[in-house]
């Protein structure tokens, strides 16, 4: 056991010294090969706990909403079918939502404007989030106006900034009066953009939505469930053009290391050789080899997984920032709580380290069973 | 008499694996010590109905991806492609169209 | 004692660059004393100690190495022998480049497992007495002809083998490194190393310190001395 231990440490001792003889060589690889353990970890942390923070943060989002299509597009659903749904077995309530998009010229964003079904702001008066804050840099107090439907203009006073802690799902929220959004956008009392259904008995969503489905054709309904799955294929592996670009990165990443680790050189050739001439085992050759390629791979998967723990949570992921904003005008300040999934790490670390090792033994395992009489000629 | 590359190789190892275990006790430690934000963000989801995370605010049916239906990137025109990055990073809301 | 009968050793056999390096060699080698195998290149005498040195198995003939026929013994078998019992000095060193003059003289041990402190305290001492202790850390490919031989020579010994087996020792260095190399031989001599050596350079074969000159031509013993 002893000697065992102390044959892998010399053997360690060797591979330290020939990756140090190949200096540059060893260097560039380490360089390329932990810059996509960094993609990848940066990918795989920042979405794992974006979706668990989406799953906790929308765990209360409406259970049940129904909206009403016309020719296949969304349109204002009636009071009628807000009666209608209250009479159906099984709904505890029913509520009309009223919310929609407002394009702010002045800043060239979209804002989500909202009527926020209690404690809304007085008329004249708005909450806005942070975000709509930061584009227009506006204060507590400052007015914001609008033109409305029929081009007068609909002023706002600033009653309130929502907390940026809550910016991920409040950026952009412009919360005002149920008279000002009918003002603004002219649509008569009456009149929803959709319907919060909430259900007696949480098992009985599906069939209440059902029920609601059949007595209202013209509707389409969304569960808690299908808003809370949305979110779980977030920069999911299949979804992602990121990682399907990467993947390209990647690809060219395995053929490259397969390449440089099964071709060996004349010179790496003549050193096995002499290995095998003064005493080396075809296995000790191998487990040479072997090392080395750990070693290499072992630390572009430490500083690869590290470097991207320290980008994703204590830099707030700036290197996603421009996928994530898009052509966005209005981004949320956010900072994700740093939500680790060690199997998912452990996945990563197999799926990086060990094929790199594997592809740096096959050829080894060609040369190494030569007869090392070749020195001698 | 200078260091065995063996030993300063484990030792680097050493480091960069206690550094993992590290960044797991303090993404632990976050994780608690934010969980009331977290459940503050809950609350105002809850008290206002919000269905979405506020990522995408670049067109209307990237905004609410569990609103908008399927096929939402071409709903303006038959042959209108989908030009916005968000559509790369979430995929249309699944279930009824 | 090691025993050659019948060795035949045949390169690229059955295509038309079909080589015959050696058509049949009876010998006995007795344990101690210096020998040296003289002859015109491509007279065998490579081809020859690498069979005896475990390196390589001959086509056919047997060869034993005191009760052992080694002949046909599988490579991990001849790895074992190789390492413990023949210690070689390549003729162009074959040292490894870019690593230290003692870390290619510890390298034949590494395998062993043995403790690491010893052996470079082994490793070390072998330099001293090669008087090359001052280039313990310079690398490799920084050394002169001579000191890159006697870094080799170390190198052969650190396993502590029994037969130290030298390939045309002197071709790389001029008539006062080849007298140095010569009485570097008639110290492992004194104590108590078989020395085999190929060479055609008359100074070695001449020498005082060598027992015995074995003649080969094209593959067959030419009259031994």
């Amino acid at each position: 056991m002893n000697g065992w231990f102390n044959r892998q440490r010399a053997l360690l001792d060797f591979a330290v010294s020939s990756l140090g003889r190949r200096k540059g060589k060893t260097l560039g690889l380490l360089a390329v090969y932990g810059l996509i353990v960094f993609v990848l970890a940066s990918a795989m942390l920042f979405s794992h706990a974006l979706r668990h923070e989406a799953k906790q943060v929308l765990a209360g989002t409406p259970e049940v909403l129904v909206q009403r299509l016309i020719a296949g597009r969304h349109d204002l659903i009636p009071d009628t079918h807000l009666a209608a749904i209250r009479t159906i077995r099984g709904v505890k309530s029913a509520q009309g939502r009223l919310w929609g998009y407002l394009f702010d010229p002045a800043a060239a964003a979209n804002y989500t404007l909202m009527v926020p079904p209690a404690d809304a702001p007085a008329v004249g008066q708005a909450v806005i989030g942070a975000g709509v804050a930061a584009v227009r840099d506006a204060a507590i107090g400052d007015v914001m106006s609008f033109r409305a439907h029929d081009g007068t203009l609909v002023s706002f006073t600033i009653q309130a900034i929502i907390a940026p802690e809550s910016a991920l799902v409040s950026a952009d929220l412009f919360l005002v009066a149920e008279a000002d959004y009918r003002r603004l956008f002219g649509i008569p009392d009456g009149r929803f953009t959709d319907i919060v259904v909430t259900v007696r008995n949480p098992r009985e969503v599906r069939t209440v939505a059902e029920k609601i489905d059949t007595a209202l054709p013209d509707t389409r309904i969304i569960l808690r469930d299908e808003i809370k799955r949305t979110y779980e294929s977030v920069f999911d592996w299949r979804e992602g053009m990121v990682v399907l670009l990467l993947s390209g990165a990647v690809l060219a990443f395995f053929i490259f290391a397969w390449e440089k680790a099964s071709g060996l050189s004349a010179e790496e050739k003549r050193e096995i050789g002499i290995l095998k001439a003064v005493g080396w085992e075809t296995a000790d050759v191998i487990g040479l080899k072997s090392l080395e390629g750990l070693v290499v791979s072992l630390t572009a998967f430490l500083l690869g997984y590290l470097l991207a723990w320290v980008h994703v949570f204590q830099f707030g992921a700036p290197l996603f920032e421009p996928v994530l904003k898009g052509w966005s005008v209005l981004y949320p300040d956010f900072r994700l709580t740093p939500h680790v999934d060690e199997l998912q790490v452990a996945t990563l670390f197999f799926f990086t380290v060990f094929p790199y090792t594997l592809a740096n033994v096959v050829p080894i395992w060609r040369a190494a069973t030569v007869d090392p009489d070749q020195v001698m000629r | 008499m200078t260091m065995r590359g063996s030993d300063m190789v484990l030792a680097a190892m050493l480091a960069g694996v206690m550094a993992v275990g590290a960044t797991w006790a303090v993404s632990a430690g976050r994780v608690r010590a934010e969980q009331p934000e977290v459940l503050r963000r809950a609350a105002l989801v809850e008290r206002l109905g919000l269905t979405d995370l506020a990522l995408f605010t670049e067109a209307r049916y990237t905004r609410h991806p569990s609103q908008s239906d399927r096929h939402a990137a071409f709903q303006d025109h038959p042959f209108a492609l989908e030009h916005f990055p968000s559509g790369s990073v979430l995929p249309p809301r699944r279930g009824r169209p | 004692m090691i025993r050659l009968s019948q060795v035949k050793k045949v390169f690229n056999q059955g295509r038309h660059n079909e080589f015959w390096a050696l058509r049949g060699v009876d010998l006995h080698l007795d344990m101690g004393g210096v020998t040296v195998f003289r002859g015109p290149s491509g007279s065998g005498k490579t081809t020859l100690l690498t069979m005896v040195g475990c390196l390589a198995r001959p086509s056919s003939g047997r060869i034993s190495l005191g009760e052992r026929d080694i002949s046909a013994l599988p490579e991990r078998f001849l790895t074992d022998i190789r390492r413990s019992t023949f210690g070689f000095v390549f003729q162009s060193f074959n040292l490894l480049k870019g690593i230290t003059a003692l870390e290619n003289v510890m390298i034949p041990a590494y395998p062993l497992g043995g403790d690491h402190g010893a052996l470079k305290r082994r490793a070390l001492a072998l330099l001293e007495r090669l008087e090359m202790a001052d280039k313990a850390q310079s690398q490799a490919e920084w050394l002169s002809g001579g000191e890159a031989q006697r870094v080799a020579i170390a190198r052969a010994l650190i396993n502590d083998p029994r037969v130290v087996i030298a390939d045309e020792p002197t071709a790389n260095l001029d008539s006062e490194r080849s007298a140095q190399f010569l009485d570097i031989v008639a110290g492992l001599k004194r104590d108590g190393k078989t020395v085999l050596m190929t060479s055609h350079d008359p100074l070695v074969a001449d020498a005082p310190v060598v027992d015995r000159v074995i003649g080969l031509r094209d593959g067959l013993i030419d009259g031994a001395g």
